[in-house]
């Protein structure tokens, strides 16, 4: 029988180290909303979210009051609207009718945010992604809880130079159209590469088209805790070291699957998997940054910081994959800027740069995540960090991902205000030198050669 | 059976356990074990129940029991006892 030990271990968590389940996704295919007329589309889109996820919000508010664990967020991911407007959008404006639809579709079911306004172009576009593509400025403008991403590269195909010029102009664009929020609009936007088809995380999140009809993904969190489990172990070994993170993470993931379980019994929709990340908040003691330097770094960001990280991502995986019958997703430690008040302290103090943060991408789960840069940054150069991330990718067979902002009107010294979960972040100096002629070369660059595997 | 955990959380003082006591069999909620400490006058009890004769929606215990313990000046929280077996049971 339980014990009054465990209990209050559970419950220190919950209230004071910040356990918490992070999002329940739910996942609708919306394949079945195909029409060439664009009206019809629209209409059918909205019933559809609509009816699946008229229960999420509340059922997520019941499973949170009987377990007496926070469920931060409840949200949607759909099929790429690239592929669902593909017959009935004929211009980037068309698809905007869509983003407003889906906007619309959020507000009326109460989620925070909707993912999957997608394209996945690794190996080429067609006219539809374009179009979609070049909606996205606008799309994220006038839309309040839209989230896009575009897929440009993975290991099997290449990377899709076509699209990474493109989703440069697209990244200033936004940040163009969104100016008067300190370019906001590129917090929603994530370019990728091997972009999985089942991440709950936004805003990378959409559903693929390998994916059911309708799925429960739930991704769990807990920074706090495993820094506050860490503590026990200060100047032990790296085996006690890497006993402790996996003890931690296993405990942190079986309540993501006792919620996951919950939530898919009560919505009657199958669960899917559970992403294992460590996902920081602005909340102080919520940060990936302070667990790396309760493994013993001075500063995130101090010779050491890759290899912390590269421990602290495989232990936490390793703990995870036990307490979880399904792990997908991104799975494992998250580092955005602007959402973790350790690498907000680490970049003011100068102890952590944008090459640091790219080294770091390598041994991660996701990859250059809620940085602000200076306004003033060309597409060209942000083309060329979004091909240096997605090579790293490519090569290295995992998900990777940018998200910059290039907050306009605001250069190095500066500050930028998102607000809530997104948090704040000191605009980072980029390189000044440029990479115009490489990034304007057209064509993509090919898979590499271990991807051949058949 | 539907076994839930009751943990009461704050400064002690007189008829804590009378008044939670009394609420539960209000409620036909059935006490299968306690445990209970005070460490420096701070209060602490961890109940383990059976809700299957509840009658009112669980949702509705828990914010009773929480505004119970506010009377109080207690922390008191109900929750299923699934979260705590995931958690610490293989």
């Amino acid at each position: 029988m339980i014990n009054m030990y465990e209990v209050s271990e559970t419950n220190n968590m919950i209230e004071h180290e910040n356990l918490d389940v992070r999002t329940i996704t739910l996942g609708i295919s919306l394949l079945d909303c195909i029409d060439s007329d664009l009206a019809t589309l629209n209409k059918k889109i909205y019933d559809k979210i609509t009816t699946v996820a008229k229960d999420l919000v509340s059922t997520g508010a019941e499973i949170e009051k009987e377990f007496g664990i926070p469920i931060v967020n409840k949200r949607i991911s759909i099929t790429p609207v690239s592929l669902v407007g593909a017959a009935a959008c004929k211009s980037p404006e068309d698809f905007v009718t869509i983003a407003k639809t889906l906007d619309k579709a959020a507000h009326t079911v109460g989620v925070n945010f909707i993912g999957g306004y997608s394209a996945l172009v690794s190996k080429g576009m067609t006219t539809s992604d374009e179009n979609l593509i070049r909606s996205i400025p606008e799309a994220l403008a006038c839309t309040e809880r839209i989230c896009s991403s575009v897929n440009v590269g993975s290991t099997k195909c290449g990377i899709n130079m076509d699209a990474v010029r493109l989703c440069g102009e697209m990244v200033k664009a936004t940040a163009e159209a969104t100016a008067d929020n300190d370019s906001l609009g590129c917090a929603k936007l994530v370019i990728f590469c091997n972009a999985p088809d089942d991440n709950p995380f936004m805003a990378g999140a959409f559903l693929g088209v390998t994916e059911a009809d309708a799925i429960i993904n739930v991704g769990v969190s807990g920074p706090g805790v495993v820094k506050k489990a860490l503590k026990a172990v200060r100047g032990q070994g790296f085996e006690e070291l890497c006993e402790m993170i996996k003890k931690t993470a296993f405990k942190v993931t079986r309540v993501g699957q006792l919620v996951a379980g919950e939530a898919s019994k009560r919505l009657g929709i199958p669960f899917g998997i559970i992403d294992l990340s460590l996902a920081p908040t602005p909340a102080v003691g919520d940060s990936v940054a302070e667990i790396l330097e309760e493994i013993g770094l001075e500063r995130v960001g101090a010779p050491g910081t890759t290899a912390a990280l590269a421990l602290l991502n495989d232990q936490v995986k390793k703990g995870g994959v036990m307490a979880s019958s399904y792990v997908g997703g991104l799975s494992g430690a998250f580092i955005p800027v602007s959402e973790d008040q350790g690498m907000i302290d680490a970049v003011n103090l100068g102890a952590l740069s944008l090459e640091k943060l790219e080294a770091m991408t390598c041994v991660c789960s996701v990859g250059l995540d809620m940085i602000a840069i200076p306004g003033k940054t060309s597409a060209s150069t942000i083309s060329g960090i979004i091909a240096d991330e997605m090579a790293i990718g490519m090569v290295n067979q995992k998900t990777t991902a940018v998200r910059l902002i290039p907050v306009i009107g605001k250069d190095v010294g500066d500050t930028a205000e998102f607000g809530g979960l997104l948090g704040y972040a000191p605009i980072m100096p980029v390189n000044q030198f440029g990479c115009e002629d490489f990034v304007n070369r057209k064509g993509r660059i090919p898979a590499p050669i271990h991807s051949f595997k058949n | 059976m539907r076994r839930c955990i009751v943990t009461v959380l704050g400064q002690d003082t007189v008829g804590i356990i009378a008044k939670v006591c009394s609420y539960l069999a209000d409620n036909k909620i059935n006490i299968l074990d306690i445990s209970q400490t005070i460490v420096q006058g701070y209060f602490n009890m961890m109940m383990i129940v059976d809700v299957s004769a509840l009658e009112k929606d669980f949702g509705e215990v828990v914010e009773e029991l929480d505004n119970l313990g506010m009377g109080i000046g207690v922390k008191i929280r109900c929750q299923r006892e699934e979260i705590f077996e995931k958690m610490h049971r293989l």
